[in-house]
């Protein structure tokens, strides 16, 4: 309902000319032609499908782990936990501001650490370079989801009874064994759902990018949402923005119904 | 849990459980020490030798008085308040009602409609940012908090209907039977016996729906132009750049200032918010 009708009329606006204040009419497919032949669209493709597939493994790796740490007993674990989320839930541009002053080329505190270190010499221009860039925006995206993950987990190894594992100990399991036949197993259908929900959220990203190098230098770390952004309200072009945007759908829909068949098959078990 | 030795706990458990805190943290402390640190000190260059970045020796209030003296942050801060308290109002009580049906009533529909609830609640706001901008423009609501109050809730009422289906459905039915057997009408029974074991699900659902608009960019970024009508997030993101010229004291105060509303509201409902996350991805 909610969704429906804005969704209808972006359909139309990507097949139409339309820009801010004037209303267009029907050009058939012109504006995906005209998306897929631009190189900048090209390159936002691929640094989204890069960006979510890379965060996404980091995300998952440091978010169990430390999950795991989580999960033991220690003072203060209360405290500790409360403190991790505040990643999460702190207002992303607000936080992400910081990690742009933090990735200052003459200010940043990284370079002085690693100058400190003798890691480096001269300085490293951490969101000036095309490719550092796209490093540094996802550096941010592991900082700010890792939190996400590591408490959905950690609700999950909750859930999972600790004679299992002793059980599986006095089989003789070592650590690693206990973890890939007895924890792992039994917290998958909980992975699966935080990972996709994770995906679905990555790949649509916008802030990060935004606040941190505008799709800069060069439009070289521009995603589907930030440039549709740059193209439909930046600069106008309403009907080739709304084109751009709805071409993340096929695959947002792809997750989607895998997900929803997944909690299914789950849920049938 | 079987130990080792000490070191072996030290090493393997202490030390990174350590760096996860220092490195999720250090940016708020970063935010901190840039606020108070004056000018002077703020724009020495990496390699300075004086510089010195975890401490100051001269903190200053300086960049909080300019930020709240000499721009209009008191205003976005009203502003976000008041779009976040009445938008989350609306879709709570929404979602509420929507989830109580959904969870309850058995009509033909019912399961499909669970399902296309869930997946608008997945809808990213960044797919449908550029039409819903043309449907605000048609109705002349652009430019006005009600832009953001009538658009938070496309994400916020499936959000809030998701959450309460999942905490109605764990309400046993017999409570309520034994009422309508007593001669409660269903919506008494509803309000009187049901809403108030809701009350820790329908908190933890407000308390995530306030922050999801709280923290909510690009609607008010598209939706919004002019300064004294903005957002916190976007006011600052904006309104402290003039140019290329970037205010970092400033910057950095109005992000933390920003925040406090709502790790305050964190803070004391730590408990409903991680319940609100893991419900929120519970099939």
């Amino acid at each position: 309902m909610f969704i429906a009708y804005p969704f209808a009329l972006g359909v139309w606006l990507s097949l139409s000319n339309s820009t801010v204040g004037e209303p267009g009419h029907f050009i058939g497919l012109a504006n995906f032609y005209k998306i897929f032949s631009d190189s900048i669209f090209r390159t936002a493709a691929y640094n989204t499908f890069v960006y979510t597939a890379i965060t996404t493994v980091f995300k998952l790796a440091l978010g169990l782990w430390l999950a795991m740490l989580l999960n033991r007993h220690f003072r203060g674990k209360a405290w500790v936990r409360a403190f991790i989320l505040l990643p999460f839930i702190i207002p992303t541009v607000l936080s992400t501001l910081a990690w742009k002053w933090m990735f200052d080329p003459t200010f940043s505190v990284f370079n002085w650490l690693f100058w400190k270190l003798h890691i480096i010499n001269s300085r490293i221009n951490w969101l000036g370079d095309p490719d550092l860039a796209m490093t540094s925006i996802m550096i941010v995206n592991v900082w700010r989801g890792v939190p996400f993950y590591a408490i959905s987990l950690l609700a999950g190894l909750q859930t999972i009874n600790p004679d299992l594992h002793e059980a599986a100990a006095i089989d003789g399991a070592n650590r690693f064994q206990r973890f890939w036949h007895v924890t792992w197993p039994l917290l998958l259908p909980v992975t699966m759902v935080v990972v996709l929900f994770s995906v679905i959220q990555t790949f649509a990203d916008f802030q990060l990018v935004y606040v941190l190098t505008g799709g800069g230098p060069a439009n070289a770390t521009h995603l589907f949402a930030t440039y549709a952004y740059q193209i439909g309200i930046g600069t106008g072009l309403l009907s080739e923005g709304a084109a751009i945007s709805l071409a993340m759908f096929p695959a947002l829909l792809l997750v989607v119904v895998f997900q929803l068949w997944y909690i299914r098959r789950v849920e049938n078990r | 849990m079987i130990e080792g030795a000490r070191w072996k706990k030290w090493l393997w458990f202490y030390l990174p459980l350590g760096a996860f805190i220092v490195a999720l943290l250090f940016p708020f402390y970063w935010m901190v020490v840039t606020t108070v640190r004056p000018d002077g000190e703020l724009y020495r260059p990496w390699n300075h030798p004086l510089y010195s970045p975890f401490w100051t020796s001269h903190p200053t209030f300086e960049h909080i008085r300019d930020l709240l003296q000499e721009t209009l942050f008191n205003t976005w801060m009203l502003n976000t308040m008041f779009i976040a308290l009445v938008s989350t109002l609306i879709s709570l009580l929404c979602g509420v009602i929507a989830g109580y049906a959904l969870a309850r009533l058995t009509f033909r529909w019912a399961g499909i409609l669970g399902t296309a609830i869930f997946v608008t609640y997945l809808v990213p706001q960044t797919l449908l940012f550029i039409p819903l901008a043309e449907i605000i423009r048609d109705y002349h609501i652009g430019d006005t908090p009600w832009a953001l109050i009538l658009t938070y809730p496309t994400f916020l009422i499936p959000f809030c209907t998701w959450l309460m289906m999942g905490y109605f459905k764990a309400i046993p039915r017999e409570l309520e039977e034994c009422a309508r057997i007593d001669g409660a009408a269903r919506w008494q029974a509803m309000l009187y016996i049901i809403f108030p074991i809701a009350v820790p699900g329908i908190l933890s659902a407000g308390i995530f729906a306030f922050t999801l608009s709280w923290n909510e960019f690009i609607y008010a970024l598209v939706f919004l132009s002019s300064p004294e009508q903005k957002t916190v997030a976007v006011g600052v993101t904006s309104e402290l750049i003039r140019g290329d010229v970037f205010f970092w004291g400033s910057l950095m105060a109005g992000a933390l200032i920003g925040s406090v509303p709502v790790a305050i509201v964190y803070s004391f409902f730590v408990e409903h918010y991680v319940a609100g996350i893991t419900g929120s991805v519970k099939g």
